[in-house]
């Protein structure tokens, strides 16, 4: 087992995600299959090799530092579940 | 022939000559999706409304001589890009009600160029599946064949132009999302380089691997549409400011003494008979055209799939934490206090499929993994492209087949993630190296299902993919069929 299922809800709550008790015993099955077929890179070794984090090199992608048209706060909460005023409203974070 | 029916460059011929309308155009579109959409369920929402009035602006446009290269041309966007004022769900609950306030900067293009939007297209929920049964509005199904996938995750965009329930459609390509679908609807579908064409927009799944590009019903509209889609964007970082030329130009050009490599890596045990067999006839159009196959490797090929599904996941799950119930979308009715509305918000806004890749790509980027999985990946992505960097210095293009099976039935490989992955195969290297790749149809079974073949070329040579498969759809006359619905 590379994964057991307390971990999987470990990881699940880092990832701020309920999940039943169903889906964490069919989550810890099916990311063990995965776990283990994801193992067959270690039989390649890459020791000095560059990892490699995006297909075209492209650095700094800067811009003039330039004010432009920008969306608003009006459209930025229009989609928001509960907005009041110029905020985003949430449920209390601590007691 | 149903206007439907047509191409974009016969519509353009037929619009230009006042021999048609571009109402009647739309008319026709909307006339076959009554017709067959309750079966297929290639779309999550319909925009006939606008689609109409777009069609009358686009006219007057063609009557004062005003019109772009799409004007009239009736164009499916799947659900991932942002269209102003219109819901745009990316096949998730989580997202069902986000109207979007601005556009994705390929919607832009293509409405600036006079294209009309028929409707939002399905898709796999967050692009993530290979068959477009995790969308949250339920499965498409395949023209050719109502009991099976049209794959995925652009399988609504797939389905629609073979079903001609439009002219072409936008799809987007993190694995394989737009040549999967397209070979297994018996459509062309182009996965340009990375950085060809904007993402501003476009809802992110594996940002260094996304990529947007065209499905359509030959390979002369695909340049057509590339055309429209291609080129660096401000508002895109990594877009690039790489010249675009005129893809049509490429269109009909002969390819006399090139080298196509042949991997033998994708030429293995486990691949369907009959799709062997359609790719094998295919080289040997190739060849009679003045090609010259070369046999090649690539030799990291096996390791694709376990590099893609650590990436992916990764990406995944650090793009999709700001669904949270805040900003947009879906928030639990249920909540005591924050944390609980963040993760019970996610549980009832996400299916199964996305919450697995959330899991994994946490796990693989959490402390303590982080070397074993996400560097050790990134490691032999590098290699991966290096791969394809050796062989283009033997070929000019690479040809395989786009999948190792033609479509598979519904339910089929719900239950078995790594099964379903697998039908992914031939065509992860491409987004992981950064490369354009193409897939066009080769023919079908003798069950009557499409078999697609995919074509090969480095970055920023989506030209040399287009005149290598004009030559090939011209030359092969595969038989011009159109699924019975």
């Amino acid at each position: 087992m590379k994964i057991s299922s307390s971990e999987v809800e470990y990881v699940a709550h880092l990832a701020r995600l309920e999940i039943s008790e169903q889906e964490k015993e069919k989550f810890t099955f099916q990311l063990n299959d995965i776990l283990l077929y994801i193992g067959k890179l270690n039989e390649l070794n890459t020791q000095g090799v560059e990892p490699m984090s995006h297909a075209i090199a492209v650095t700094n992608a800067f811009r003039e530092d330039r004010v432009a048209d920008s969306i608003g706060t009006e459209k930025s909460l229009a989609n928001a579940p509960d907005a009041r005023g110029e905020f985003f409203r949430v449920p209390k974070v601590i007691d | 022939m149903e206007l439907n029916q047509l191409t974009i460059h016969e519509l353009q011929e037929k619009l230009k000559n006042g021999e048609t309308s571009a109402v009647k155009v739309a008319e026709s579109v909307f006339n076959r999706i009554n017709a067959v959409e309750e079966r297929v369920h290639s779309y999550i929402r319909l925009m006939k409304e606008e689609a109409m009035s777009a069609a009358e602006q686009s006219d007057k446009d063609l009557q004062s001589g005003k019109a772009g290269p799409l004007s009239g041309i009736p164009v499916a966007l799947k659900d991932i890009v942002c269209t102003k004022g219109i819901t745009t769900t990316c096949g998730s609950h989580i997202l069902h009600n986000f109207i979007p306030p601005y556009d994705a900067t390929v919607v832009e293009k293509l409405a600036s160029a006079g294209a009309v939007f028929v409707g939002k297209a399905n898709m796999d929920e967050f692009a993530m599946g290979s068959s477009t049964e995790t969308s949250y509005f339920g499965p498409t199904r395949n023209p050719w064949d109502l009991t099976r996938i049209p794959g995925g995750s652009s399988g609504g965009s797939a389905a629609a132009v073979a079903a001609d329930e439009c002219i072409a459609s936008i799809g987007s390509d993190t694995g394989g999302s737009i040549r999967q679908p397209a070979a297994l609807c018996g459509v062309v579908g182009l996965k340009p380089t990375y950085g060809r064409v904007s993402r501003f927009g476009l809802i992110a799944f594996a940002s260094s691997l996304d990529q947007i590009g065209p499905f359509t019903k030959d390979v002369e509209d695909c340049a057509i549409m590339m055309n429209v889609l291609a080129g660096y964007d401000p508002l895109e970082s990594t877009s690039v400011k790489a010249e675009v030329p005129d893809y049509r130009q490429y269109v009909g050009r002969d390819v006399q003494g090139w080298k196509i490599g042949i991997p033998k890596e994708y030429f293995i045990e486990g691949i369907d008979p009959e799709v062997s067999a359609a790719v094998k006839d295919a080289i040997a159009v190739i060849e009679k055209n003045g090609g010259q196959c070369v046999d090649i490797s690539l030799p990291h090929t096996e390791y694709c799939l376990a590099v893609y599904y650590i990436i992916a996941p990764a990406e995944a799950s650090s793009n999709l934490a700001r669904y949270d119930g805040v900003k947009y979308g879906l928030r639990t009715s249920e909540a005591r206090d924050l944390l609980e509305m963040y993760k019970k918000t996610r549980r009832e806004g996400f299916g199964a499929e996305v919450k697995r890749r959330i899991v994994i790509g946490t796990y693989a980027l959490s402390s303590g993994y982080y070397d074993a999985y996400y560097k050790k990946a990134s490691q032999v992505r590098a290699l991966i492209k290096h791969d394809f960097e050796e062989a283009f210095k033997k070929c000019d293009i690479i040809l395989t087949p786009t999948t190792p099976t033609p479509a598979f039935k519904i339910g089929e490989k719900t239950d078995n993630p790594l099964q379903m992955y697998l039908s992914d195969i031939f065509t992860i290297s491409t987004n992981l190296a950064g490369i354009p790749g193409m897939s066009v149809p080769c023919g079908f079974t003798a069950a009557g299902l499409p078999i697609g073949m995919q074509f090969l070329a480095g970055h920023f040579e989506e030209g040399k993919l287009i005149q290598i498969a004009s030559v090939y759809e011209k030359n092969a006359q595969i038989e011009k069929r159109r699924p019975r619905l």
